[in-house]
């Protein structure tokens, strides 16, 4: 099988700002990777380059050796960072257009995580909490048999208990050959999910490893490690 | 609820301490099955990678063995379970004497003082 990321010199460019340089980077099968680095350093962007909401200025990114469309969407879950669903929406009619909009969608899955989490599948979305809107997505996204999942900061408003459930469900959820890549800033939450890490500086891959060897290496967290190396 | 991991030693050797924990205080018996690797990660809240290769490790030292298809299971071997014990006494020991080290005792000075509490009410 294809690795499900490849990276070959993938540059893009906003103007004269390059807000990725030559970036190189295959990711496996199996495997959650968080994808770390300061404000502006170009995590966002590479996820809008997997999803094809950006392309490349120069070089390639393939997904399970496909340029990514029509095909790559289909196997790739995606929870932007911001919103796009309407909240006059109810919840159960969410899960209706999700499972309309895309075959490997697992409602059951969906209905099971909600009550997990008491969401009332009968709510409008405007009227739930910001922590349980942001679920209630993430809940869309894991529901999805996908072979990679691309989360831009999935956890960041989430009570501290709904947030190891989740990190549960990523972890009982996930295929074992699905890949789950997440962004996001709070790394000692999760640190101890993750197979490894990608550090983003100023648009280049500055380090990529597995959590274990960067402890065994330091001796320390990823999360003291990253302060260290981004200190301001 | 998640396992309580430190967050400077690599993850997988808190995972062979904990389930070697775990086959002490009697929680698994010898010849236990244990449960799946995702099931454990769940429980413990740690990439189902690392347990897999906490358990290796586990199996790699005897502790464990895998039946094809059946799963992992605690070792029978008394003896094996024996040294397991003694060496994590010694651990505890080698940490014991440190932090005296730190207060200023030395070896010596530890044991008696460690005699003397024993017989004494203190403990």
């Amino acid at each position: 099988m294809n690795p499900i990321l490849e990276c070959h010199g993938l540059t893009k460019k906003y103007g004269d700002f390059s807000a990725l340089t030559d970036l190189n980077l295959t990711l496996g099968r199996g495997q959650i990777v968080a994808l770390l680095g300061p404000n502006g350093s170009g995590k966002t962007t590479l996820i809008k380059l997997i999803n094809g909401l950006l392309t490349p200025t120069q070089g390639e990114i393939l997904i399970s050796g496909q340029h990514p469309g029509a095909y790559t969407k289909s196997i790739v879950s995606y929870l932007p960072d911001h919103s796009y669903l309407r909240d006059k929406m109810k919840v159960d009619d969410i899960i209706k257009y999700f499972c309309d909009f895309y075959d490997n969608f697992i409602s059951e899955r969906a209905y099971e995580m909600l009550a997990s989490l008491s969401i009332n599948p009968k709510a409008r979305l405007g009227t739930l909490s910001k922590g349980d809107k942001e679920k209630v997505q993430l809940i869309l996204v894991m529901s999805r048999k996908a072979e990679l999942y691309v989360l831009d900061e999935p956890i960041g408003g989430v009570d501290p208990a709904a947030r190891d459930y989740i990190l549960r469900t990523i972890i009982g959820n996930y295929d074992e050959n699905a890949t789950v890549l997440i962004s996001t800033h709070l790394i000692a939450d999760i640190e101890n999910v993750l197979d490894r890490v990608l550090f983003l500086q100023n648009g280049r891959l500055i380090m990529n490893e597995t959590v274990d060897d960067i402890r065994t290496a330091n001796g320390k967290s990823v999360d003291v490690y990253f302060r260290e190396v981004f200190r301001c | 609820m998640p396992w309580d991991l430190d967050n400077d030693r690599p993850i997988y050797l808190q995972l062979m301490d904990r389930i070697k924990a775990d086959i002490i205080s009697g929680r698994y018996s010898p010849g236990d099955k244990l449960p799946s690797v995702r099931e454990l990660a769940m429980e413990a809240s740690v990439n189902p990678n690392t347990m897999q290769k906490a358990l290796s490790e586990l199996e790699r030292d005897g502790l464990v063995y895998a039946r094809r298809t059946s799963g992992r299971f605690i070792t029978e071997d008394e003896d094996m379970l024996k040294k397991m014990k003694r060496e994590l006494a010694k651990e505890n020991i080698k940490n014991f004497m440190e932090a005296m080290q730190q207060l200023g005792f030395n070896k010596r000075e530890a044991l008696e003082l460690l005699q003397e509490i024993l017989k004494g009410e203190e403990l």
